[in-house]
């Protein structure tokens, strides 16, 4: 039996599970968020570290950049930013408390039907609270950005 | 062979919490002001070039670029060593991450030290 | 006779649809559906074996039990790892069940899988009692003290000794989904589980999982305590095992008291 070595990668999920959070209820969906957006904040940091290099090159430089963002899809953009980066933060701080065991109950007798304490509502209400915060920055962003 | 490492992860995953925590401080000052003046003004070219001659303004803008290069790139490198497991890919990622690091860290600053002279 | 002819008509019935795969040989992947009666109490397993009885003997399954004990019939039930004998078909709720191999774990044949890597992360944590004493731990005669151990002492790990390794967790979960070298919750747990008993004097268990493809690479994603069969919240566990590991929880462990056992001649 040659072909199952331990380090056979066949039936792994994979990229393919991962890209469905839906299964496994909000954990799952959190984890999921946490990371397309930490990718999504990346890749705009970079861009903004970029575009506010263009500052070093003078008055016009600086416009003629600042141009190119302020339109409806640059705002847009800048609105999921928002969302992203509340929702980021704020599930980030639900996070550190969950993975050093705050919030997550004590371990007990387990008895059908067995809920697990670790996946109890105070835990998963911080993902919901981040959901909301991120909404209402994207909210109050698209205020300031489109209510000129 | 595996165990000659610089850091042990516990000592990075600490990193990427602590300067998790810490963005969120100095990123709130940076929005801030933008919203102490119109928003429409606070991206004036007179406004900002003030702001990069503000000292501590500066080290705010300083201590974003280098605590979020360091958060975002390790979560980057969390991301791929968990796609993929092998010597060559893993050291590859190391060396990636850390070069991104020192790059982007280094291009901010540039900006920063041009603007602050302007 | 007539009464069960009766019952027959009015049977209900359900289309079990099962993946077929023979590695060895290297045959296509297909599924193949078979039509199955069911009554209220009847679970996949049973249906599995009313397959494997009446309709097609080569469906390839592994059980024991029958009773979520043994942990050998898991797998994939409606796009969910589940244990075959611990779900009934009138609470999934589907006119079609899709039965396939657990999902993370190399596929032997049809619905059995191999848990070669899945023991090897699990014997790789220590998952036994380490004592210093010099005395050989599988040498029990030697031993000549019991130890002491408190109510609250036993509910620190008794959760996580519930365990029955049927690897549930380990294919639910998303990193184990592409990460060979992750422990996986199930391993994760009962290190916590050793690391949390009283009675084990290992030194070093915490450095067995500070490793770029450890205990870090959890993201209390939570898929594993949610299919768990048997309550061990393999979640709760790790986040715990993380806690002492970033200082948060006090690193010095209790002992339990060791209590001298009389000798058969002294109590004479
Ligand atoms: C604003 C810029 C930020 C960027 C670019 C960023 C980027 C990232 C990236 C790429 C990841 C990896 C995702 C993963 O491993 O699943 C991540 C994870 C994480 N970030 Fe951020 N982050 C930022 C801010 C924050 C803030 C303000 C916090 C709040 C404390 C935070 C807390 C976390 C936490 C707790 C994780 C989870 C690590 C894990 O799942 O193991 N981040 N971040
Ligand atoms: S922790 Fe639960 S799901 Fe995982 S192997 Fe043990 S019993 Fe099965
Ligand atoms: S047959 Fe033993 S757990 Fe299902």
């Amino acid at each position: 039996m040659k072909e199952l070595e331990h380090d056979s990668r066949n039936n792994l999920e994979g990229l393919k599970g991962w890209l469905n959070p839906s299964r496994y209820g909000w954990e799952r969906i959190s984890y999921w968020f946490q990371r397309i957006t930490g990718v999504f904040l990346l890749i705009y940091f970079i861009g903004h570290v970029y575009e506010t290099s263009t500052i070093v090159n003078g008055q016009n430089a600086w416009e003629s950049f600042l141009e190119l963002t302020q339109t409806v899809w640059g705002h847009l953009f800048l609105i999921m930013v928002i969302g992203a980066s509340t929702f980021h933060s704020a599930n980030g701080i639900r996070l550190i408390f969950t993975h050093v065991g705050i919030g997550l109950g004590t371990p007990g007798r387990p008895d059908y039907p067995y809920n697990p304490s670790s996946l109890n509502y105070r835990q998963k209400s911080g993902i919901w609270i981040a959901l909301i915060l991120s909404a209402a920055a994207m909210y109050y962003g698209f205020t300031v950005l489109f209510g000129e | 062979m595996e165990r000659h490492r610089m850091l042990k992860e516990s000592q990075i995953m600490k990193i990427h919490y602590i300067t998790g925590i810490a963005a969120i401080f100095v990123v709130a000052v940076h929005i801030l002001m933008r919203l102490i003046v119109p928003f429409g003004s606070s991206l004036e070219y007179d406004y900002i070039i003030s702001n990069y001659k503000n000292i501590f303004y500066v080290f705010i803008l300083e201590s974003i670029l280098v605590l979020i290069s360091i958060h975002g790139f390790n979560g980057i490198r969390i991301i791929l060593l968990e796609l993929r497991q092998n010597n060559a890919w893993e050291n590859m990622i190391t060396i990636m991450t850390i070069s991104a690091t020192i790059a982007l860290i280094a291009y901010g600053t540039r900006t920063i030290i041009l603007a602050n002279g302007l | 006779m007539n009464n069960s002819n009766k019952n027959n008509k009015d049977e209900k019935k359900i289309v079990l649809k099962i993946f077929r795969e023979n590695t060895a040989q290297k045959t296509d992947r297909h599924y193949d559906k078979f039509n199955v009666p069911y009554k209220k109490w009847t679970t996949v397993l049973d249906a599995l074996l009313h397959v494997k009885s009446y309709m097609d003997p080569s469906v390839a399954i592994r059980y024991s039990c029958r009773m979520a004990s043994c942990g050998s019939c898991g797998m994939k039930i409606n796009g969910i790892p589940r244990l075959a004998c611990y779900t009934k078909i009138s609470e999934l709720e589907t006119s079609t069940i899709e039965c396939e191999p657990l999902p993370n774990l190399p596929v032997i044949r049809d619905l059995v899988t191999d848990f070669s890597r899945f023991f090897n992360h699990h014997k790789n944590v220590q998952p036994y009692i380490q004592s210093n004493d010099g005395v050989d731990d599988s040498d029990t005669e030697k031993k000549t003290f019991s130890f002491y151990q408190s109510p609250d002492d036993v509910d620190k790990y008794l959760q996580f000794s519930y365990c029955i390794k049927c690897g549930l967790c380990y294919s639910a979960c998303p990193t184990v989904g592409t990460d060979l070298k992750f422990p996986g919750p199930q391993a994760l747990a009962q290190l916590y589980r050793y690391f949390a008993d009283t009675r084990d004097e290992a030194k070093n268990r915490l450095d067995i999982v500070d490793d770029r493809h450890g205990i870090w690479r959890c993201h209390f994603a939570g898929s594993c305590s949610k299919v768990c069969p048997k309550g061990v919240d393999p979640a709760l566990g790790i986040q715990l095992l993380r806690s002492y590991m970033l200082g948060i929880s006090k690193n010095e462990k209790k002992l339990a008291k060791k209590i001298e056992i009389k000798t058969n001649e002294e109590n004479i």
